[in-house]
């Protein structure tokens, strides 16, 4: 791990200050992904600004009857809260869904969000990576890429992010508050937050250099059957391969977001409104657009199969 | 012979690391020792299962590294340094987590319990007896970790706090073998002792086999 210097914030918009004095400086709250990436030299922030203290770990209700979710709730509390379980159990299912106990109970919402890719290529430091060091290359394409993306990747890269909350995330329509180092505040619908490759695979997200976020709010309770349905290659304790995120209304409507197949949740509008007529039409409308390798292309039948479970399980036409 | 020389199994080892680290020709440690500039360090209180230890690290310490090299409880253990073995888990205010991915200095002010504090050997938690009275183990390396997380999984299923395995969402978790095998896969055995440690979880629960 290369030396850094350390400093705890008091306020969200001090520890984005902080950040913007410092070049190159990392918000550290977790620490989960961070640290594992700093120890491998993937990560090098010459400084640290801890978060932890600034009180950010609240669920409240907002005005307009959602949740405002506080940026450093852990996510083994995000997905044990009661009206999280009862009305967006599509994000209690995802949370629960990844990581171990031990790591829920570091990690945070805002964390998890940010967290980077799983491609072996970005973890390997002898391998070029455009997402890594840009402009080296993408190893991946033409390598090992079974748990890489299918779709909306480009000739740049063609990885994946691997959250699961932030699926779920998506298919509820979150929104991502943040403050800025001049202490100005913006909201983010989450369909904007992360990114795809195109030609600048190391910029993750649409947030601004020393851009912290301080809350995900979530829309009014929407109803309907919340299945979040995760393949991965073990039972507990594993990255998906694809998972699905959704909620069906009785009427067979509803959304889907999928993940572990793009840079970021894939949900697709036109494969929601699909949704009545069964898990091929909206696979695919969902990858109308996919450009799999030959060692990912099982993801796309694995998607339509599992989004057949998830809408049998709902009880709509699967 | 190991009581006539005064040599433990426990300096052997400290000794052995010690001479590895010197002779590796690790190029950050390389870098570091060529620095003009000594790595930021930082003065840090822990407490750890109720004793207060006050001292001054480098900032990149983990709490690992804070409780293994400079408090010398040897009881947390090193496995892969990243988060998925589950080797290095203490509770942290009642928590479990991997000490290996925590900076010791973010845990100034919080409340550490490691395997150490949980019993001692006249003394066991009732865990660790459980652990030795159906072979929870071979090797022991992961044992600690299994320990403090088993401790944490037990609380947690009482507190309420639902897995990915629990059927009904609004409903209070069981205390159930299916619980308790997914609640612990963060804690690897490479010996795999698992329907062992969790004969030994079940019978601390309470809980029917």
């Amino acid at each position: 791990m290369k030396p850094f210097t350390y400093e705890r914030a008091d306020s969200p918009a001090a520890a984005a200050a902080a950040a913007a004095r410092n070049p190159g400086s990392r918000f550290i709250a977790g620490g989960t992904n961070l640290l594992d990436l700093m120890k491998l030299q993937i990560e090098t922030p010459p400084h640290l600004v801890d978060v932890t203290g600034l009180k950010l770990d609240r669920i409240d209700k907002t005005d307009d009857g959602g949740l405002r979710i506080g940026a450093l709730v852990r996510n083994t509390d995000l997905a044990a809260d009661d009206r999280v379980r009862r009305d967006y159990g599509v994000l209690s299912r995802a949370l629960l869904a990844g990581a171990s106990g031990q790591l829920r109970n570091m990690a945070t919402t805002a964390g998890n969000l940010l967290q980077r890719t799983r491609c072996p290529y970005f973890y390997d430091t002898n391998m070029p990576c455009n997402k890594r060091t840009p402009g080296s290359g993408c190893s991946a394409i033409g390598g090992y890429s079974r748990q890489l993306a299918v779709v909306g990747s480009s000739g740049s890269c063609i990885a994946t992010h691997p959250s699961d909350m932030a699926v779920a995330m998506r298919a509820l329509d979150a929104m991502v508050e943040t403050v800025r180092s001049d202490g100005s505040t913006r909201t983010i619908p989450i369909a904007d937050f992360h990114r795809l490759p195109g030609e600048t695979p190391h910029i993750d997200t649409n947030l601004a250099p020393a851009e912290l976020i301080t809350a995900v709010t979530l829309p009014k309770p929407l109803g309907g059957k919340h299945i979040y349905k995760k393949v991965r290659d073990r039972a507990s304790y594993a990255f998906a391969l694809i998972s699905v995120a959704a909620v069906i209304g009785k009427d067979g409507k509803g959304r889907v977001t999928i993940g572990g197949v793009a840079h970021k949740p894939w949900r697709v509008d036109a494969a929601d409104a699909q949704l009545p007529q069964g898990a091929k039409a909206t696979a695919q409308a969902l990858f109308a657009d996919a450009k799999p390798t030959k060692d990912n292309a099982y993801k796309i039948p694995l998607v339509e199969r599992t989004l057949g479970v998830v809408l049998a399980q709902a009880g709509a036409k699967s | 012979m190991a009581s006539e020389l005064e040599i433990t199994r426990r300096g052997v080892l400290a000794g052995g690391a010690a001479t590895a680290a010197m002779a590796t020709t690790n190029p950050a440690r390389a870098q570091m020792t060529n620095q003009t500039t000594p790595p930021p360090t930082v003065p840090v209180t822990l407490d750890v299962n109720g004793t207060s230890h006050t001292l001054n690290l480098d900032t990149r310490t983990s709490l690992l590294d804070a409780l293994r090299e400079h408090i010398k409880l040897t009881g947390t253990k090193k496995g892969c340094d990243q988060g998925q073995c589950g080797a290095c888990t203490v509770l942290v205010d009642g928590k479990r987590i991997n000490s290996c991915l925590t900076l010791a200095v973010m845990q100034q002010g919080k409340r550490i319990q490691t395997v150490e504090g949980l019993g001692t050997p006249d003394s066991l938690h009732p865990m660790q007896a459980a652990f030795v009275k159906h072979d929870g183990y071979q090797c022991g390396y992961c044992t600690p970790g299994q320990i403090c997380s088993a401790v944490a999984v037990i609380a947690e299923i009482r507190a309420g706090i639902p897995s990915h395995v629990t059927p009904d969402l609004t409903a209070k978790p069981q205390l159930a073998d299916a619980e308790i095998r997914e609640r612990m896969s963060g804690n690897i055995c490479r010996c795999g002792a698992y329907s062992n440690i969790v004969e030994a979880i079940t019978e601390v629960a309470g809980a029917k086999a």
